[in-house]
């Protein structure tokens, strides 16, 4: 397979898109496999490689992740960047490949952007408040198989940013509320469960993150298949904890 | 080659007996009260299970920490793609576990080559892993009645391992997160995303500091501290192909030998039975399928050698369910280094599926016949889909195919009980050590490891170094002499502006690795590998690519300078193996096999750990292993 590559690079001196070609692209290839044969042939030529983040290549570390064709991690559905493979694409196609956009995503070279403001959501709540050795025995609380799986489905989440790079407003309630609602619906999380969601969504606030107009577009690309429902169990909480504490 | 110096005498492991020996070394470790604590900073490198527990759990007893890693974020590190689960002895199920049970299992998984002391603590802990994860909200999978269901793994007969559907690492990473985001979030842990150690200080026998790289703006800094904790990890990366992420790599961990800490059993490295078969020459890493997926998948090639039929063209008495028929009590549930031989060998005797005749199939279909569907689907569905994404094939009605690769490193840097290194103040904890998997680790305890190791052992055993603390003020020559080596060692590696790419010197060195050292290794072969990677070695220096500058985000100077050390760490490795005439677990020696074929050990002349010093040659420093409660017996799982 052959394919036209306008790819995003950006420096101190420059930054806009550039094309190159690929060839000998097989089906098997991964996305992120198709841009190694790209890089080695440019190291070869003496152009500096793009950048990109990766790390596990199996679609659980979140670190990858670009706009391709306009589509965060692209035409597949519930695929990361990485598991994305080149038997999704048609032979001879133009592919534009950019980096997540979002205001406090900054970018740091080509297809790298700075994200953690995600840390810096989960900092301000995300957790339950349990140090080491403080823990009942793992039975003494069972925990209804529904609200389990609930809680699973939610902490899925890889954190990888495309919620925000396809939301129109830039907005990450959609990861924000993935980790309210994984602690929330856990008898565990229950103490702490509405400081959380407000504390959580200050920090999101404050960190210039958009706010939330249910358009749908985070559940549409998120690799993990997180659902729009939780963005409504945060809204509750938060309504919830604004009339129990006073606060919000 | 090699030269032999002093034995290890004194690992520092209790003498009472094996249950009394952790309770005796919390008693007798000395304890730094709340006001000190608050004057002591620990550094922790890498932040995945170990790294992860070890900062948050130091943090809340009161240390300052120092945190780093070189991804972007600390949830992202490679703890996170473990699939299958974690053990512990709970013995929820009543089907005759127990800590005992869970050592002894371990002991023999590791074919006889681990620490008693070291293992029975790891089973003992075990039990408290799983109460602190539920009760930080790690979503466990669990029974209709509201408790926490298991599963069986490969070498043990109980089924005592919790998981979270196939993602029970990124889960227990999760937890591990969110507790060090609230600890960074209290202003106790300092954390360096985006940083690289490249290199330890140690000064008047202390290791008291590292130096880093800043990945985005090439600044490199000294960051210094009372103790430093390693938790970065294995070394699979050095054979180019693993089911290790792309970043994992072994320079913190060979900087720190060549600083003084002691290296062990080099070549005990894991190759994991169920992966995804090589696709292609641009294959960039391979991925795992869970090993749980033995548990209902039974493993079979055709009986005709060469038979280029489909899978379901191929009658039932036309197949080879070999592992049934050559281990009929553990069957498709043997521990990883024999069913990964057992493929190899069926492979290479012409039976093999797929591209190259390199997979067998691993089929389901028994499976979704006695559980339907749906509950194959809630058990194992998105390995399922992640296998359909990479090979384009639905394993609902195709069997997978699978091939061995590399996964896992029992070996790492020595560390005595308290699992501290050869260097004052060093601690390794996770992959990074040797401790507790000998010659093969089972399923589902590297979690196990990680977290014991990080929530409950470093924390215990750490504060009895720290309580000479604080230590007085490190000398500004030995900062100024690792930063220069560190600074001279990036600007060469710019400065060769040769014509090959770290990549390109990476694949030729972990070809010749899996090729000599990996599944099977002979003497021939292992000479081989050691006369080809010191003039690969030499040939790095002089050839290799690297463009752009040290002072900005260069992924291709990152590469370079973990494939110069992987460049000297296989050496080692191939050392090591050549030493180790026996077989044992995951080291198969052509010359040492039973009549069977299977790993046959030398207890009397290799009951020992081999901890390397480094030194042109490097030294050998053996460590006596001693078995008072279990008896070393050939394994057998048939």
């Amino acid at each position: 397979m052959r394919f036209t590559l306008r790819i995003w690079r950006q420096n101190d001196e420059f930054a806009g898109l550039r094309t190159y070609t690929v060839d000998d692209v097989s089906p098997d290839m991964s996305f992120l496999e198709m841009l190694d044969v790209l890089n080695e042939r440019l190291i070869g030529e003496g152009e500096e490689p793009v950048a990109f983040d990766h790390d596990c290549r199996e679609g659980i570390c979140g670190m990858c992740g670009m706009m391709i064709n306009g589509v965060a991690h692209g035409p597949a559905r519930a695929t990361t960047t990485c598991q994305l493979h080149m038997r999704s694409f048609a032979d001879g196609e133009t592919i534009t490949i950019e980096p997540w956009r979002a205001r406090p995503f900054p970018v740091v070279r080509d297809l790298v952007v700075d994200r953690s403001a995600f840390d810096r959501i989960i900092e301000a709540g995300g957790y339950i408040s349990t140090p080491t050795g403080s823990a009942p025995d793992a039975h003494a609380v069972p925990v209804p198989k529904t609200d389990a799986d609930t809680a699973f489905e939610a902490a899925a989440c890889i954190g990888c940013g495309a919620c925000v790079a396809a939301c129109p407003n830039g907005s990450a309630m959609l990861f924000t509320a993935a980790k309210t609602t994984h602690l929330g619906v856990l008898p565990q999380g229950q103490p702490e469960r509405h400081d959380r969601a407000l504390d959580m969504l200050a920090t999101h606030d404050d960190l210039g993150f958009g706010g939330c107009t249910n358009s749908g577009e985070c559940t549409a690309v998120c690799p993990k298949g997180i659902p729009l429902e939780t963005i409504g169990r945060l809204n509750r909480d938060v309504l919830r904890a604004a009339t129990r504490s006073g606060r919000g | 080659m090699y030269v032999t110096g002093d034995s290890i005498v004194d690992a520092k492991a209790p003498n009472g007996p094996l249950e009394k020996r952790w309770e005796q070394r919390r008693f007798s470790a000395r304890l730094v009260n709340p006001a000190n604590k608050r004057k002591l900073t620990v550094i922790v490198v890498g932040t995945g299970l170990a790294g992860g527990s070890a900062a948050a759990t130091l943090a809340e007893l009161g240390y300052n920490v120092i945190s780093f890693c070189y991804q972007d974020s600390p949830r992202r590190a490679h703890s996170i793609a473990a699939q299958g689960g974690i053990n512990a002895a709970k013995n929820y199920r009543n089907d005759g576990d127990s800590v005992f049970r869970l050592f002894y299992d371990t002991v023999k998984g590791g074919d006889f080559r681990s620490r008693e002391s070291n293992v029975y603590r790891l089973a003992e802990v075990s039990v408290e892993i799983i109460d602190q994860c539920v009760a930080q909200g790690v979503p466990f999978a669990r029974e209709y009645g509201g408790l926490l269901d298991t599963r069986s793994f490969g070498g043990a007969q109980v089924a005592r391992t919790f998981y979270a559907r196939g993602q029970t690492g990124q889960q227990l990473l999760l937890g591990a997160y969110q507790a060090l985001a609230r600890q960074i979030h209290a202003g106790r842990v300092e954390m360096h995303p985006r940083t690289e150690m490249l290199d330890l200080v140690v000064d008047d026998g202390r290791a008291r500091g590292i130096v880093a790289r800043d990945l985005v703006t090439g600044e490199v800094t000294t960051h210094l501290a009372d103790a430093v904790v390693l938790a970065t990890g294995g070394y699979g990366n050095a054979f180019y192909l693993s089911t290790n992420a792309k970043g994992c790599n072994a320079t913190a961990i060979w900087r720190a030998h060549r600083r003084g800490a002691l290296f062990a059993n080099p070549c005990f490295t894991q190759i994991h039975p169920t992966c995804i078969p090589v696709s292609g020459t641009h294959q960039s890493k391979l991925t795992l399928m869970s090993e749980s997926l033995r548990n209902d998948g039974r493993v079979w090639v055709p009986r005709i050698a060469g038979d280029t039929r489909q899978p379901h063209q191929i009658p039932e008495d036309a197949r080879d369910y070999y592992l049934e028929r050559m281990y009929p009590s553990f069957g498709n549930l043997v521990p990883r280094d024999i069913a990964s031989r057992a493929a190899k060998h069926i492979c290479d005797s012409g039976h093999g599926v797929g591209p190259g005749g390199l997979g067998v199939y691993l089929d389901f279909a028994d499976a979704i016949e006695r559980m339907g569907k749906p509950a194959v689907a809630a058990k194992y569905g998105n390995l399922f889909e992640m296998y359909e994404r990479i090979t384009g094939e639905d394993p609902y009605r195709v069997p997978m195919r699978i091939y061995p690769a590399v996964h896992y490193t029992m070996g790492g840097l020595w560390v005595d009980y308290d699992l501290q290194s050869s260097v004052p103040g060093l601690f390794v904890i996770g992959e990074a050590n040797f401790s507790d998997h000998g010659a093969n680790r089972l399923g589902a305890s590297a979690l196990m490891q990680g977290l014991a190791d990080g929530y409950f052992i470093l924390p215990n055993t750490i504060g009895d170094y720290l309580a000479d603390g604080p230590f007085p003020v490190v000398s500004g020559e030995a900062i100024a002499a690792v930063e220069g080596d560190v600074r001279s060692r990036v600007d060469r590696l710019l400065a060769v502006r040769g014509d090959r790419s770290p990549d390109d010197f990476h694949r030729e060195l972990g070809q010749l690795l899996w090729d000599h050292c990996g599944m099977e290794r002979s003497e021939s072969g292992l000479r081989k590998a050691l006369s080809r990677i010191p003039s690969l070695r030499e040939e790095f220096w002089r050839r290799v690519r690297v463009l752009g500058t040290g002072d900005s985000l260069n992924q291709s100077l990152e590469k370079a300078g973990r494939v110069a050390d992987f460049l000297e760490l296989t050496e080692l490795m191939c050392i090591d193996a050549l030493h180790r005439t026996e077989s044992c677990g995951g080291h198969f020696r052509t010359e040492s096999q039973t009549p069977d074929g299977e790993a046959l050990r030398d207890d009397a002349e290799f009951g020992y750990v081999a901890a390397w010093e480094y030194a042109s040659p490097p030294v050998l420093h053996r460590e006596e292993l001693r078995f008072a409660d279990v008896t070393p017996s050939q394994r057998s799982y048939r």
